[in-house]
C-alpha cells in the first residue's frame, strides 16, 4: 500500500524475513471494541435497560485513535470502510498475524469500563471479556488475551472477574491500567494480585486508565498531546517503585508483572536510585532482603514498544544496564505507529538474546508452550 | 599526654591497650579513643562494650557518631519486628547499618548465594579486666595503657564532649578497666 508514513521495517512485510527469520511472539496487540452494539449480546438485560434509559453512550473510539494523529494508528491499518482500527479479528490476521508470521499474539483491550456505577463497570468488563473469548480467542488459535478488569474502586469485583474467566486457556494476563488513581503496591490491591497469582496469570500494567480526575502525569494536566505521550512514563515509574517497595513480590512470590506500552529505557536509572537508597532506608521496607533491582529481574518484564531510542548504538548500553538476564518482550503495539524500528532493536541486542526478546522469553513468561 | 604511636611503640608488644575505666563509660554512652593513630569508638550498650573504628568503610564518614538503632526485620509486608538483641550503628552520611558487635554491613543479608559485596566496618575485641589482673598483665608487658585524651560523644546530638582525661594511672586494683585489642582474637579471650 502506498503511504507517506515512515518506512518502518517491523511494519513492512517484505522485510520481516530480511530482519528476523526466527519466531515472533507479540505481547501487545490491541483489540478494539468497535462500539456499544458489539457488547450488547454479552450484557445482562438489567444493564441493557440501564443503557437505554440513561442514554449511556460508549466511549468513542475516535478518542482512542484520532484519525489525524498518526502515532495512534498506522494509516494502512485504518479500515477504509470507517470501522475503528483493530476492531475485528480479520483485521489483525490480515495486517499482522499472517504477514509477520506471528506465533502468538497477546490482545490488550483498553475499553473504558469506568465512570458509571461500580456494578455497571463490572458488567461492562464481563461483556468485554466474553466478547474477547467468543470473537477473538475462539476465532484464532494464535491469539491470547488480557482480562479486562472492573473499576479500581472494587478490588473484590476485580478478583471475582479474574476468577470467573481466569481459567480460560486464552487468558494469560490481567490488565491493570497505569493510571489507576492508586498505587498498585498498596495492600488494597492484595486481593487483585492474589487472584492473578491464583490463576497463574501475569499482571499487565498498561498505558492509560481513568480520566476521572486522574491526570496522565503526577504533576497535573499537560496542555498538549506530546506532553502526555512523553510524560505518562512517570506514572509507570511510580507504580514500579510502589510494587517493589511495598513488598508485593514478597507477599506473592510467584507474581509476574509486565509493563506494557511504556518502553524500558527509563528502568535502569530508576532502579539504580532505588537500590542506592535501599542501602540506607532498608529498615523502612525490611521485607526487601536484596537490592530491589534484583527482585525486579525475577518478577518484572517490559514490552519493547515504544522503542524510544535514536539508534542501535545508543540503545545497546541501556540494554546492558538492565542486567545480564533478558527482561524484554517484543511488542508491535498494533495498530499504533510509534515508528519503532525492528532493525534498531535487533541491532542493539546481543545476538544470543535476540530470539529471547522476539519470542522465547514471552513464551516462557506467559506459559505459551512451544511449537 | 602523647598517644602511643606506631613509631614509638616498642617492637614485640602485643596489641592490647587499656583505654578507659569501665565506670567512666556507663550504659548508653560512647567514648572516642586514640590508639596507634586510630580513632576508635567505645560503646556501652546494655552493659556490653563494643569497639568500632571511627571510619565508615563506604566513604570514610565518622561512623561512631551515628545513631544506634535496633534491627528491624520482617518476613513479609504486614509484619515488622524489632530484634532487641541486635544493634546497628548507622552511618551519619548514608544511613547504612553496621552491626555494632561485629561491624558487619547489613546491606545484603539474605543474598541467595550467600555472597557479600559490601565492606564491613572494622570492629575490635574489647574486654573488661579487673585492676588486679590488669596490674599483672602490665607487669608482664603484654598490655599498654593508652594515655591519649579521649572524647565522649553525645548520643543525641552526636556532638563530642570532653575531652575525657584518661587518668588511668595508677591502676587501682579495686577498679575495672576496658582493654582493647587490635586483633579480633581478643574478644574470645576476654573471659580468661
Amino acid at each position: 500500500m502506498e503511504t507517506d508514513a515512515p518506512a518502518s521495517p517491523v511494519l513492512n512485510p517484505t522485510s520481516r524475513g530480511d530482519l528476523w527469520r526466527g519466531a515472533i511472539v507479540d505481547v501487545d496487540i490491541h483489540a478494539v471494541v468497535p462500539g456499544l452494539e458489539a457488547l450488547r449480546p454479552y450484557l445482562d438485560e438489567v444493564w441493557l435497560q440501564y443503557i437505554d434509559e440513561r442514554n449511556w453512550t460508549a466511549p468513542p473510539t475516535a478518542s482512542i485513535y484520532p484519525p489525524n494523529l498518526d502515532a495512534t494508528a498506522r494509516p494502512e491499518w485504518r479500515p477504509e470502510d470507517g470501522r475503528p482500527p483493530a476492531s475485528a479479528v480479520e483485521m489483525i490476521r490480515a495486517d499482522l498475524l499472517d504477514p509477520f508470521d506471528i506465533e502468538y499474539g497477546i490482545l490488550n483491550c483498553v475499553y473504558a469500563i469506568d465512570g458509571g456505577p461500580p456494578d455497571f463497570s463490572t458488567a461492562l468488563a464481563r461483556a468485554v471479556n466474553d466478547w474477547l473469548i467468543a470473537e477473538w480467542l475462539e476465532a484464532d488459535p494464535r491469539l491470547r488475551a488480557s482480562i479486562v478488569l472492573p473499576t479500581r474502586d472494587d478490588p473484590a469485583a476485580i478478583a471475582a472477574e479474574i476468577d470467573r474467566v481466569g481459567g480460560h486457556p486464552g487468558f494469560v494476563q490481567a490488565l491493570l491500567p497505569a493510571r489507576s488513581g492508586g498505587m498498585y503496591g498498596k495492600r488494597l490491591y492484595w486481593p487483585v494480585f492474589e487472584a492473578i497469582a491464583r490463576n497463574d496469570l501475569v499482571a499487565g500494567i498498561h498505558w492509560g486508565g481513568s480520566n476521572n480526575g486522574l491526570p496522565p502525569t503526577p504533576s497535573g494536566w499537560p496542555s498538549t498531546y506530546i506532553e502526555e505521550y512523553v510524560g505518562e512514563v512517570q506514572v509507570f515509574e511510580s507504580q514500579l517503585i510502589s510494587l517493589l517497595a511495598e513488598g508485593t513480590f514478597q507477599r506473592f512470590p510467584e507474581l509476574r508483572v509486565t509493563f506494557l506500552e511504556i518502553g524500558f529505557t527509563w528502568v535502569p536509572m530508576w532502579m539504580w536510585d532505588l537500590d542506592r537508597n535501599w542501602k540506607g532506608m532498608r529498615r523502612e521496607v525490611p521485607w526487601l532482603k536484596r537490592p530491589p533491582f534484583e527482585i525486579l529481574r525475577e518478577h518484572v518484564r517490559f514490552s519493547t514498544a515504544p522503542l524510544d531510542a535514536p539508534s542501535a548504538e545508543e540503545l545497546a548500553p541501556v540494554i546492558t544496564w538492565l542486567g545480564p538476564q533478558n527482561l524484554l518482550l517484543f511488542a508491535s503495539d498494533y495498530p499504533h505507529m510509534h515508528d519503532d524500528d525492528l532493525a534498531t532493536l535487533l541491532g542493539a541486542l546481543p545476538e544470543e538474546s535476540r530470539s529471547e526478546v522476539m519470542a522465547d522469553s514471552a513464551r516462557e513468561w506467559y506459559r505459551l508452550g512451544s511449537v | 599526654m602523647a598517644d602511643v604511636t606506631d613509631e614509638n611503640r616498642p617492637l614485640g608488644r602485643p596489641g592490647r591497650f587499656v583505654v578507659a575505666r569501665a565506670k567512666d563509660v556507663p550504659e548508653g554512652t560512647r567514648l572516642l579513643v586514640q590508639v596507634l593513630g586510630r580513632e576508635i569508638g567505645i560503646f556501652n550498650i546494655g552493659g556490653q562494650f563494643h569497639a568500632i573504628l571511627n571510619r565508615c568503610p563506604h566513604r570514610g564518614a565518622e561512623l561512631c557518631k551515628g545513631d544506634i538503632i535496633g534491627r528491624v526485620d520482617s518476613d513479609g509486608p504486614g509484619e515488622m519486628r524489632l530484634d532487641p538483641t541486635q544493634k546497628f550503628l548507622v552511618c551519619p552520611w548514608h544511613a547504612w547499618e553496621f552491626d555494632i558487635e561485629t561491624g558487619e554491613s547489613w546491606r545484603d543479608r539474605g543474598a541467595p548465594d550467600g555472597s557479600k559485596n559490601y565492606v564491613d566496618a572494622r570492629s575490635y575485641g574489647l574486654g573488661v579486666s579487673a585492676g588486679d589482673k590488669l596490674a599483672a598483665g602490665l607487669s608482664k608487658g603484654d598490655t599498654e595503657i593508652s594515655t591519649a585524651d579521649a572524647e565522649y560523644v553525645d548520643p543525641v546530638t552526636h556532638r563530642v564532649r570532653g575531652p575525657y582525661e584518661a587518668h588511668i594511672l595508677p591502676v587501682d586494683v579495686d577498679d575495672e578497666y576496658i582493654v582493647l585489642s587490635l586483633t579480633k582474637k581478643f574478644a574470645s579471650e576476654k573471659d580468661e
